[in-house]
This record gives C-alpha cells, sequence and structure tokens, in this order.
C-alpha cells in the first residue's frame, strides 16, 4: 500500500522487539467476541489512478459553477481568487501542520493568524476578533450563547431577513437549552420593526446586513434601542466583501460581528470547509468563543506569537468553557487572510465597487423586463426579484439552458408562501454576456 | 523582520552576530501592516462603467486599515512564514490524540475538481447529482466501518459532532418525556475537555467517572453513578490513555438497562478500523474526525469534519439536512418534515464537502484491506516506540500493550529536576515535533507519543534513538540541553504569560513620540 512504509519484515522484527509474535496479540485488550471476525464489506485498495478515475467521474456529473453563467449567492459566493492563494495555502509547512501548541515551531501559523485578527477587526469596525469559527450559521450561534452570558438572560430576537439556515442554527441550540429564540417572519423588504421587539427579557437582537434578501440595512437605531434596554447587537454579514463598500456594523453600534468569511480566499465546495468571522467590543474579550493569538517575546527578547486567553477554553475549563470549539478553520482562515492581503485596502475598495456595479447593471436589465420586478431599494451585489410563476421551476429551466441563475426564496423558506422569489448574486465574475446572457433567458421563461 | 534594533545576541553562542536578524534560510518577516501599503494590490481589478450606486446612504467613507502586497511580496512573505512552521511533510509529529499521519496529495487534487470544489450549495440539484453521490458512497463506508445504521453528515469538526451526538441524544430523551429528570452526563477524567464542553453547550451537567488502576474507566465507580436522572455517558475509545476501554460492553449494558444512552468519542478510531466495530459493542453515537482517522489535513488547526454514526434509537433524531434515496434517485432533505422528529440543524448548507472528497479519496485508495493495515501499522509503531523507552520512561498504568498511542509521565523525570516541559522542548532541537503533552490529565506530566502508521521503521528507531539520548542527558545533569530549550527553533521559548496578562490581539500603529 502506497502510503504505508513499514513492509512484512520490519512488522517481524517489530513484534519481536515488543515480544509479542502476532499483531493481533496487540489487540488483545480487545475481548474476543468484540472482534471482527470478517473483512469489512468494503472494496479493496486502489491504485492512485483508478481512484482518480471514480472520483472524477462522479465530480463530472456535476455543473460547476465556472461553466456557466452563475448568479448564485444566498449564504456563499462565487469570487475569482487569485492562484498564488491555492498555492501558498498548499505549502507543507501550513497544509500539514496542526494547531499552532508548540509556538516556538508556529510562529508561520500564529503570525498569519496574527494578521488575520487584525484584518477582520478593522473590516468590522470591532476592538478584537478571534481566530476563526467553523462558518457564519456556528459563529453566529455562539454570538448568542456568548450574549447570555454577558447579559445574563435567555432571549434572542433573530430578524426575518438573517439566513434561513443562521436562524434555524440558532433556534436548534436554544430549543436544547431552553432559551427563547423569537424569530420574526421572511422580511422580503427590510420593513420590520427590530426596536419594538426589544425589552428588559432581551439579550440580543440578531440581525443580517446586507440581508438575506440582499437589503442594506442602517443598524444605529436599532444599536441605541438595544442599548437603552441593556441587549446586545449582533450584526451578521454573509458576504464580506461588501465591507469594502458598505458602512461596517462596527461604526454603527453593533456590540458583536459575526459573518461569512468564504467569499474572501476560499472556494464554494458545496457548502464547506468555510470561515466564521468573529468580532467584538475590547470589553466582552472574556467571553468570547474561540482561539485568540497574541503578541509576546521570546526569551532573546524578540516578538513572537503564542495562542492566548485559553483559560476561556474547553481544554482549560471543560464544562465552564466559552465554547467547545477546537479545531476551526485553520487553512481557510489562512486563504481569506492571503486574498485580503493581495487585495489590500485599494483592491477590496475597487472589487466590492466592481460587485456592486454588476449588480446594479443586473437588477437594470432585469427592471426591462415585463413580469419581472426588483423588489430592493437598496443592496450590494444581491437582490430579490419577484419572477411570473414558481422560482423554483424558472431556476430548473434556467439550469437546463445552461444558467445557474438563483436562489428560489422557496427553497430557503418553504411554506412561507415566497414562491415567486428568486434570490439573485452578481459578482466580478459576470461578464457582461453572462449577464445579457441571463436577462434574455429570463425574458424567455417569463 | 528586519529589525537591527533588536539583533540575535551572540552571546555566549560563539557565532557574530547578524545585522538583519536573519540567519541563513531562517529570513525574519514583518506583518504585513508594516511591510504593506493601502494603495498597493496584488489583483488587479478594473474600473467599472460608470454606474449609479444603489447603496440606500450606506457607503463605507473612513479607511479600513488594510496593507496590501504585489503578488511577489506577498508570496515572500507567506513563504517566509510557512519556513518557521513545522509539518508532517518535513517530519515526525508524534501528537498524541491528534493522528498527524501523512495527508496523500491525491485527496488535494480530488477537492478541487471543478465538479467538487466549484459547486454552490444552493445549486438545483438536478447540477449537483455527483455531489450527492460521493455523500452517499461516504456515508456507506462510515456506517460499514463503524457498524452503525445511519450518519449525520453536517457537523464541522469533532467538537462539533460531539454537539450534534448530545442533541441526538436530548432530543430521544424529550421525545421519551425524560427532559426534566435526566440531565447528567457522565464523563470520564480521563475525557478530552471538548467532552464536558459540549455537553454543557447542550444543555446537560456533567459527572466526573474516576480512572481505575489499569487507565481504564472504573467500571463499579460508573455503575454506582448510574440512575434515572443519567442522560449518557461520553466515553473515549481507544481512551486518551491509548487504551482499549475492555468493558466496553459491559458499560454499553449497564447504560442502556438505567435508560441512558452512549455516546463515544471516535477521535481515536484510527486505531480499530477493521478490528471492531462501535455499532457491534453496543454505541448509540459516534463522531468521527475525518482529519485524523481519514487524513484531511489539519492545515494548522483546521477545518476538519466531523459525521456522527448514530444508533437505530437515535437515527430518527438526525439533524438536516440529509439524502433520502427514493425512486428517483437521492433527494437532499434540507428542511425537517412536519413528521418529522430531527433536533434540527447544526449549521448552513450540507457539511464539509470538501473534506469529504478527500476522506473518500483516502478510504478508496485504502480499500478495506489498507484501512486494517493502516490501524494494524498504527497501533505496531505505538507498541515498538513503547518497548523502546519502557526501561526509561514510566507508565502511569503499567507496562501493557497500548492501542495506537502510548502514555507516559513524568515519574522518571522526577529526580532529573526537569518537568516534561523542558523535555518537550530539547525534542524542538533535536528537529522533532513534541508529543502532546499534559494530557491526559490522569497522567502526571503527561507525554502522549502517537507515531501514526505514516513512520517507517528506520524513522522509529531514530525517533527512539533521539528519545533515548535526551533521557540519557537528563539523567546525566545535562540541564543547558532542556532548561534554555529550543535554542534552534525560530523562535525562543516564549513568554506566554506576558501575552495572557496584558493580551495583543492585533496590530496598533506605533505612537509617535518613540
Amino acid at each position: 500500500m502506497r502510503y504505508l512504509p513499514l513492509n512484512s519484515e520490519d512488522r517481524s522484527e517489530m513484534l519481536a522487539r515488543i515480544g509479542v509474535d502476532s499483531i493481533d496479540a496487540l489487540f488483545s485488550s480487545i475481548p474476543e467476541a468484540n472482534r471482527l471476525s470478517r473483512d469489512l464489506d468494503l472494496p479493496l485498495r486502489r491504485s492512485e489512478m483508478e481512484t482518480q478515475r471514480l472520483l472524477a467521474a462522479m465530480a463530472a456529473k456535476n455543473m460547476p459553477a465556472g461553466s456557466a453563467p452563475f448568479f448564485i449567492g444566498a449564504g456563499a459566493y462565487k469570487h475569482h481568487i487569485p492562484a498564488s492563494v491555492d498555492h501558498l495555502i498548499q505549502r507543507s509547512e501550513f497544509l500539514t501542520s496542526y494547531t499552532p501548541y508548540q509556538p516556538e515551531i508556529s510562529q508561520g501559523t500564529l503570525q498569519a493568524i496574527f494578521e488575520f485578527q487584525t484584518q477582520v477587526a478593522a473590516l468590522t469596525a470591532m476592538d478584537v476578533a478571534n481566530a476563526s469559527m467553523y462558518d457564519g450559521s456556528t459563529a453566529t450561534m455562539e454570538a448568542v450563547l456568548m450574549a447570555h452570558r454577558v447579559t445574563k438572560r435567555r432571549k434572542a430576537v433573530l430578524s426575518g431577513g438573517l439566513h434561513p439556515h443562521y436562524a434555524e442554527v440558532v433556534r436548534t441550540v436554544s430549543k436544547m437549552t431552553d432559551n427563547d429564540a423569537l424569530s420574526l417572519p421572511p422580511d422580503v423588504f427590510a420593513a420590520e420593526d427590530l426596536a419594538a421587539e426589544v425589552d428588559e427579557e432581551t439579550s440580543c437582537v440578531v440581525v443580517q446586513t446586507p440581508d438575506a434578501f440582499g437589503n442594506l440595512r442602517d443598524l444605529s437605531a436599532l444599536a441605541a434601542a438595544c442599548k437603552e434596554h441593556g441587549a446586545l447587537l449582533i450584526a451578521v454579514f454573509t458576504e464580506a466583501i461588501s465591507l469594502g463598500l458598505v458602512k461596517p456594523p462596527g461604526a454603527m453600534g453593533a456590540d458583536i460581528v459575526v459573518g461569512e468569511g468564504q467569499s474572501i480566499g476560499n472556494g464554494l465546495n458545496f457548502g464547506g470547509p468555510y470561515v466564521g468571522l468573529f468580532a467584538t467590543r475590547q470589553k466582552y474579550l472574556r467571553q468570547m468563543p474561540g482561539r485568540l493569538c497574541g503578541e509576546t517575546v521570546d526569551a532573546d527578547g524578540r516578538r513572537g506569537f503564542v495562542l492566548t486567553l485559553s483559560t476561556r477554553e474547553q481544554h482549560i475549563k471543560r464544562d465552564k468553557a466559552t465554547s467547545s470549539i477546537c479545531t476551526n478553520a485553520g487553512l481557510c482562515c489562512l486563504a481569506f487572510t492571503m486574498h485580503l492581503t493581495l487585495l489590500g485596502e485599494a483592491g477590496l475598495r475597487q472589487l466590492a465597487r466592481v460587485n456592486h456595479a454588476n449588480a446594479v447593471d443586473l437588477a437594470g436589465r432585469f427592471a426591462q423586463i415585463y413580469g419581472v420586478e426588483v423588489l430592493n431599494r437598496s443592496f450590494f451585489n444581491e437582490f430579490t426579484v419577484r419572477v411570473p410563476g414558481p422560482a423554483a421551476e424558472i431556476v430548473e429551466h434556467l439550469a437546463q439552458k445552461g444558467i445557474l441563475g438563483g436562489v428560489p426564496a422557496s427553497r430557503l423558506w418553504p411554506g412561507e408562501d415566497l414562491d415567486d422569489l428568486m434570490i439573485v448574486a452578481s459578482s466580478e465574475i459576470n461578464t457582461d454576456e453572462d449577464r445579457a446572457a441571463f436577462a434574455s433567458a429570463l425574458r424567455g421563461i417569463a | 523582520m528586519n529589525r537591527p534594533e533588536h539583533p540575535i545576541s551572540s552571546a555566549g553562542t560563539g557565532r557574530p552576530r547578524s545585522f538583519t536578524s536573519n540567519r541563513g534560510l531562517c529570513q525574519e518577516e514583518g506583518l504585513i501592516f508594516e511591510i504593506g501599503r493601502p494603495d498597493v494590490s496584488g489583483v488587479d481589478i478594473d474600473e467599472p462603467a460608470p454606474f449609479e450606486m444603489r447603496l440606500g446612504g450606506l457607503e463605507r467613507e473612513e479607511p479600513i486599515g488594510l496593507p496590501g502586497l504585489s503578488e511577489p511580496e506577498a508570496m515572500r512573505h507567506y513563504v517566509r512564514l510557512s519556513q518557521k512552521n513545522y509539518s508532517i511533510d518535513a517530519g515526525l509529529y508524534p501528537l498524541g490524540s491528534c493522528t498527524m499521519k501523512h495527508n496523500p496529495r491525491l485527496n488535494e487534487s480530488m477537492a478541487r475538481l471543478p465538479g467538487f470544489g466549484d459547486i454552490h450549495p444552493l445549486q438545483p440539484e438536478s447540477t449537483v447529482a455527483g455531489a450527492l453521490e460521493l455523500i452517499a458512497e461516504l456515508s456507506r463506508w462510515l456506517m460499514e466501518m463503524t457498524g452503525m445504521p445511519a450518519v449525520a453528515m453536517s457537523p464541522k469538526a469533532g467538537a462539533h459532532g460531539e454537539a450534534c451526538g448530545m442533541m441526538a441524544i436530548k432530543a430521544a430523551i424529550a421525545a421519551r418525556g425524560e427532559s426534566a429528570t435526566r440531565r447528567i452526563v457522565l464523563v470520564p477524567e480521563s475525557a478530552h475537555g471538548t467532552n464536558p464542553a459540549s455537553a454543557a453547550l447542550v444543555g446537560f451537567a456533567t459527572r466526573t467517572v474516576p480512572c481505575g488502576p489499569d487507565g481504564r474507566v472504573d467500571l463499579a465507580a460508573l455503575k454506582s453513578l448510574l440512575g434515572p436522572d443519567v442522560a449518557a455517558i461520553m466515553l473515549t475509545n481507544p481512551n486518551t490513555c491509548g487504551l482499549f476501554e475492555s468493558d466496553i460492553v459491559a458499560i454499553a449494558e449497564a447504560m442502556h438497562a438505567v435508560g441512558a444512552y452512549f455516546y463515544c468519542d471516535g477521535a481515536n478510531f484510527n486505531a480499530i478500523v477493521g478490528k471492531t466495530r462501535p455499532g457491534d459493542l453496543g454505541v448509540d453515537a459516534m463522531h468521527i474526525n475525518l482529519h485524523k482517522t481519514f487524513s484531511t489535513p489539519h492545515g494548522g488547526g483546521g477545518p476538519g469534519a466531523g459525521p456522527v454514526v448514530l444508533s437505530a434509537r437515535l437515527a430518527p433524531f438526525a439533524p438536516v439536512p440529509f439524502l433520502r434515496e427514493g425512486e428517483s434517485g437521492l433527494r437532499l432533505v434540507e428542511h425537517v418534515e412536519a413528521d418529522s422528529q430531527s433536533f434540527g440543524r447544526m449549521a448552513a448548507f450540507h457539511g464539509q464537502m470538501g473534506m469529504f472528497v478527500r476522506a473518500l479519496s483516502y478510504m478508496m485508495s485504502h480499500g478495506a484491506d489498507g484501512l486494517r493495515q493502516a490501524s494494524e501499522d498504527a497501533v505496531l509503531s505505538a507498541n515498538y516506540i513503547r518497548a523502546s523507552l519502557s526501561d526509561l520512561m514510566t507508565q502511569p498504568f503499567g507496562d501493557q500493550p497500548c492501542m495506537h498511542e502510548v502514555l507516559f509521565d513524568d515519574a522518571w523525570l522526577k529526580p532529573t529536576g526537569l518537568s516534561t516541559l523542558d523535555f518537550a522542548k530539547a525534542m524542538i532541537d533535536e528537529g522533532y515535533h513534541p508529543m502532546t503533552i499534559y494530557f491526559p490529565l490522569v497522567a502526571h506530566g503527561a507525554m502522549l507519543i502517537e507515531p501514526t502508521e505514516s513512520e517507517s521503521k528506520a524513522s522509529l528507531d531514530l525517533f527512539i534513538a533521539t528519545l533515548r539520548d535526551l533521557a540519557f542527558s537528563a539523567f546525566d545533569g545535562a540541564f543547558d540541553r532542556f532548561v534554555g530549550a529550543p535554542y534552534h527553533a525560530p523562535r525562543r521559548r516564549l513568554d506566554e504569560t506576558r501575552a495572557a496578562r496584558n493580551p495583543i490581539l492585533k496590530w496598533s500603529a506605533p505612537t509617535q513620540d518613540v
């Protein structure tokens, strides 16, 4: 077997040193009756070439985003990732290292995390950011639990513009822990009055901008309402590129900012692995979940980095920890920081402008189609359109015409009477021809 | 970073000072905030055609504070950083419980096929048939290897899988109408910290089960804790002392007899693939760390994947999404259906697809025969290290065969005055990543060594010889080799107390008056 260096001679010599005559003697602590007495009912070993052939055949049954005009978002976004990013994250020293528990020989990972934390804090306009969570949805859940710890209250109010998967993750954990999670109905027009839901029992309000329908939300008034009632404002985003153009949640009074970082540096990957971003105010630092990297010096006085404040974490605090998270999104966080470093401030702002411009262009084209209506007053690179008839069927028709054209709202909010709504994203990857093809195909169907 | 004001001390090293602080191939490197500039970009993006903003007046006006690097600068920055990391590709990485085995590069290339890496989780199902097929195939492998009838694929890492399993248990208890009374989860003292943390996340209270003199759960003590208030036990098997819990069937029966469930932490499943199956031992739920047993790369701390296999009793409570085999093929079930007992959702979308591809590629490459051989070689290698060091180093539970990892304590070091930490740091100077230290907590000054099946005999022999040489140095009183170590790493020992006392968690622009 190509991955196993020992041969039968080695194995015999090793067994002799150990002083047993068979490998099974080393498994003697498994009672005889509990050992598997047959071979697993699975295929035998395969060469690299055979394995590749079988997996490639499966992959070929899928329609890659890059093979078609592509306009799907709703929590995961396709952007161009510089070739150097994927090259760099595949360097052995990044790819095949563990969590940096021995800092003297992990400075590469640690410094990259320190840079990542600084970038995330800057992007969100918050004081501190952690070393990543699994993804945006679990980061949101952790933010709610953190708010409960900070406020010692148990009720979260979830905006109807929050990604429904995120809301469901929060509700699932809330149900398990007998906490309240009040989910407002889907809020297509960003018209809900969240401030009216905040009372003295409220631990936090969770609101997304750009929201799940693409609307941008000014959180300032809501932040004031939260403050007045002693509740925390948790701001969520699923499209990190938006922060290059849109007012950051930290500047609108958010107490915790969480989001999905996939759209910077990370591919679509059918939903994972992604990278959760988590930032907050300095005063809540000790209630934060997840790893933190901090600066220090070594025995020679040179600057170095270590994992720190680990007394919040499960390996020290066990059932009193701020979270159970251990493995996080290390390599995805690295891809994020690399891509963002390549973009820089000027590049991110320009990329965000191009995204917005493309979405504005697409919305303009849709406005010309009889029976199709763009519902958003504001948006970044994603908006909601009303189509004549079930959006799920239209999306299917579009796919048959070779266009991956959006997400039917009914797939995210089934049973909510949103069947004729479609959520559409346009990023820098779309050419004029792509958008023209989409508009033309939609005109043909609608 | 080249900072001539902080040159490497030359005193006592017998080496000339370095103006740049660099030492040959070991290059110092500044932070991007020190070497980059906000107006530089490594990405060319054209100006969009004139357009009218539709941001509703919410444009970002203040500077963000992000430096940029051109591509050559970025390459150099990250290559230099990478050179400060230890990695499996560069050397033996014996972190017990972490399973640092070889990461085959076929798996990387398969995960990057556009048909897997470039598909959106919300594309029409008709355009992702191959993705659903891959998830179903991986599920089939996991169920056969564990002997369990169902698997929840969405958990994102081991601890997330634990939470998933415990939520299924909580939902099952609720369905029996026992939510108010069954609130205790038993956790052995040797458990990973994630176990009690996950149980607490789900709203259970934990109680500790003591470890017996042989390093395994004390069955009598366990039974004395059982009652109608107990919801479950979370037991790692093989356990974190590297030992198989021989009483596992009796434990499962005892739990079931009082109406409780058996959660198995599958972090160490890599020791037993093809040798025994958790489903045949009475386990109700177990997460599988694809990033350990099935070699998806650890990536400096993640991402992982933690699918959870479930018994027939817990399967109805599995979270969405899941796959259903119908007449028209596989269908994704993304929402909790009206008549369903599913407890809800763990995360957005469908799980760690990128890890699924890598893990299946690993499994298909090994096959049933190779997977069993890998487990056998891992156990053989750990025992070879045990047998080769047991005359010098002490084991907390006596010299007995171990599974995939061998646990030593610091009793043998005590007369020397050196600590486990000193010994570990001296290993760094010899070119090794230290073993897991100070875990599990049941061993004093624990040193947990897991060599995995990826090491050749020559590699194991050199590792053993190195540890023996270090041990003799310790006995001989050669303190310098330990207390100042590491000397040859990119950094000397780092001041962790200082980092925690005055946390500096991000870069700030230096103040001008210095």
